[in-house]
């Protein structure tokens, strides 16, 4: 069975994303992917889709055409609705034609994904699907009025279900980061002051860095590293002092010094953030990091948990019932 | 300068750089090349990419299958078994590209000679006539860094970038050369151009050219280069290769 999915609205950075270009950075090929893998995987793995819509703060609007479509939400606590009923921001429905689907920015996260029951009619690029802006690999970002054309639609569920995946939960702890590749670069006061300030996620961020507005971070040894490999979650100090994340959409080489790198699991939570939102760091060594990488992944193995809306209730409700409801877990 | 022994640093949990030195230099990047090809040849279990550069090995692995410490120890064993550093590291290819230094594709070689105090053909002859070291593959889709550009073409950096470079731009920038195969905004200054296609996705593999190769250019005037351009487009491969080994 063969459909459409319609992209009747979509703001800018709203890009088709499957687990990223891996494997290429030896020449110089960016892997992209999502910017949050564990909200990826939380959308995909519902519907068995190897990629997905990643939907930025400008939002966007889906309708289906031909075929009642398998849907599956997950992300940043968007405002998700169907034909204007709210639904929780992460959820799993049937969009059927005719209906009207649309994401906004809700009450937090920066990105949210949108994933499909059914097999994306597009030819990959060195292997992949991932859109990468900066070097024009992958599929080109969505725009209002695009189609993409899809096969094999799967069996879509009888009525919207809400999605329940604690690795989700938004929370102020400090971001993990183990400190290196090149913390010699910096000295023992530039990283206590890096440890201990309160950043704000500056407005010049986007899916390649997210700038920290903050103290300045000086070099004890210049600024300039001969250039090595990057990687996700790394924070890069060029020479004006102002720390980078590097992101999904980093250069696969820099060469200015990296004190920290974001751990795997805290990956998400950093990429969540909006600008403005403040965030602080804490260091931890690389024991403590494994164990929060296996707790992550497990509660990702684990999978989301399929629960039965509530009827006759609120948008508001419905968010501050997924907030509360997700922080189930401790990991740290 | 080379370290006695490689330094492991930590790039997050997954991540791991293996330093062999703090400068670019043909000694220590064939070291990098030399473990980046043992790894490749049997990578061990939770070992998932590795990414050469002048003077280090990135080394993404999964930390759920491999520890840290068994992967390091799998490096210095490998390490123990190159040996001790190779003086020459002499390359194994080396590629002849078809080049043009016409201002008219060359955008910058007007600007780049003046601040050099050069004319223009001097540039052309000086860049034309040396041989180059394909140190690294980085910043974007096979943007090729070489080592070995004359002494007197060394030249600062812009203070602000140029708009996004032509394909197949030969830049140079500091003590540098690069092979710019995508447009991106740099600043660093377009001193040539190659018809060679450096980077096509569709390839297997996408680059022509190994990190460890040698490089040479052919001058072609503007008319040559047209021609080259269109027969490239077509498919054709354009660059020369020679085994030296």
């Amino acid at each position: 069975m063969s459909a459409r999915l319609l992209i009747r609205a979509a703001g800018p950075g709203v890009t088709i994303q499957d687990e990223g270009r891996l494997g290429l950075t030896r020449f110089g090929v960016t892997p992209a992917g999502p910017m949050d893998l564990g909200a990826y995987l939380a959308a995909t793995r519902p519907v068995g889709a190897r990629v997905g819509i990643e939907v930025s703060l400008g939002g966007a609007v889906f309708e289906a055409e031909g075929a009642t479509l398998p849907v599956a939400i997950a992300g940043g606590a968007f405002d998700i609705r169907l034909d204007g009923r709210a639904l929780p921001p992460a959820c799993l429905l049937p969009l059927a034609p005719g209906s009207r689907l649309s994401l906004r920015a809700g009450l937090s996260g920066a990105w949210c994904y949108v994933a499909l029951g059914a097999r994306l009619a597009l030819a990959p690029t060195l292997g992949s699907l991932a859109a990468h802006a900066r070097s024009s690999l992958g599929p080109k970002p969505l725009a209002a009025g695009d189609a993409l054309a899809l096969d094999e639609v799967a069996e879509p569920p009888l009525e919207p279900l809400a999605l329940s995946a604690p690795w989700l939960a938004p929370s102020d702890a400090p971001i993990r980061a183990l400190l290196g590749p090149q913390e010699d670069y910096f000295t023992r006061e530039a990283v206590e002051t890096f440890l201990n300030a309160r950043w704000r996620l500056g407005a010049r961020s986007d899916r390649m860095a997210y700038r920290l507005d903050g103290p300045a971070i000086r070099h004890r040894r210049g600024h300039d590293i001969v250039s090595d490999g990057v990687a996700m979650g790394a924070i890069q100090i060029p020479g004006d002092g102002a720390p980078l994340a590097l992101m999904a959409d980093r250069q696969p080489t820099g060469g200015y010094p990296k004190l920290a790198t974001v751990i795997g699991a805290d990956l998400g939570r950093l990429a969540q953030l909006r600008p403005g939102n403040a965030l602080s760091f804490r260091a931890v060594d690389w024991d403590a990091a494994v164990a929060a990488r296996r707790a992550y992944f497990a509660a990702i193995e684990a999978g989301a948990q399929r629960e039965p809306l509530c009827a006759g209730m609120t948008t508001e409700s419905l968010l501050a019932e997924n907030l509360v409801g997700g922080v189930v877990s401790a990991k740290d | 300068m080379e370290y006695v022994t490689p330094r492991f640093l930590d790039c997050g949990e997954a991540g791991l750089s293996v330093e062999f030195g703090d400068s670019v230099d043909p000694a220590i990047n064939a070291r990098v090349l030399a473990l980046d090809d043992m790894l490749r040849a049997a990578p061990p279990p939770g070992l998932y990419e590795t990414t050469p550069t002048y003077r280090a090995l990135f080394l993404r692995y999964e930390p759920l299958e491999i520890s840290r410490a068994a992967l390091i120890q799998r490096v210095e064993t490998l390490i123990a078994d190159m040996g001790p550093a190779s003086s020459g590291a002499p390359a194994r290819r080396r590629w002849t590209l078809p080049c043009c230094y016409d201002p008219a594709v060359a955008e910058d070689i007007g600007e780049a000679a003046a601040r050099l105090g050069l004319a223009e053909g001097e540039l052309a002859a000086l860049h034309a006539g040396a041989e180059y070291r394909a140190y690294m593959y980085g910043f974007a889709p096979g943007w090729c860094y070489l080592g070995g550009l004359p002494q007197a073409l060394a030249i600062p950096r812009r203070a602000s970038p140029r708009p996004p470079t032509p394909p197949g731009a030969m830049l140079i920038g500091g003590a540098l050369a690069l092979i710019a195969a995508n447009p991106m905004p740099t600043g660093w200054y377009v001193v040539g151009r190659t018809p060679e296609r450096m980077f096509a996705p569709e390839r297997r593999p996408p680059v022509l050219v190994a990190p460890g190769d040698a490089i040479r250019f052919a001058p072609v005037d503007a008319a040559a280069f047209a021609a080259l351009d269109a027969r490239a487009a077509s498919g054709e491969t354009l660059a020369r290769r020679e085994d030296l080994q």
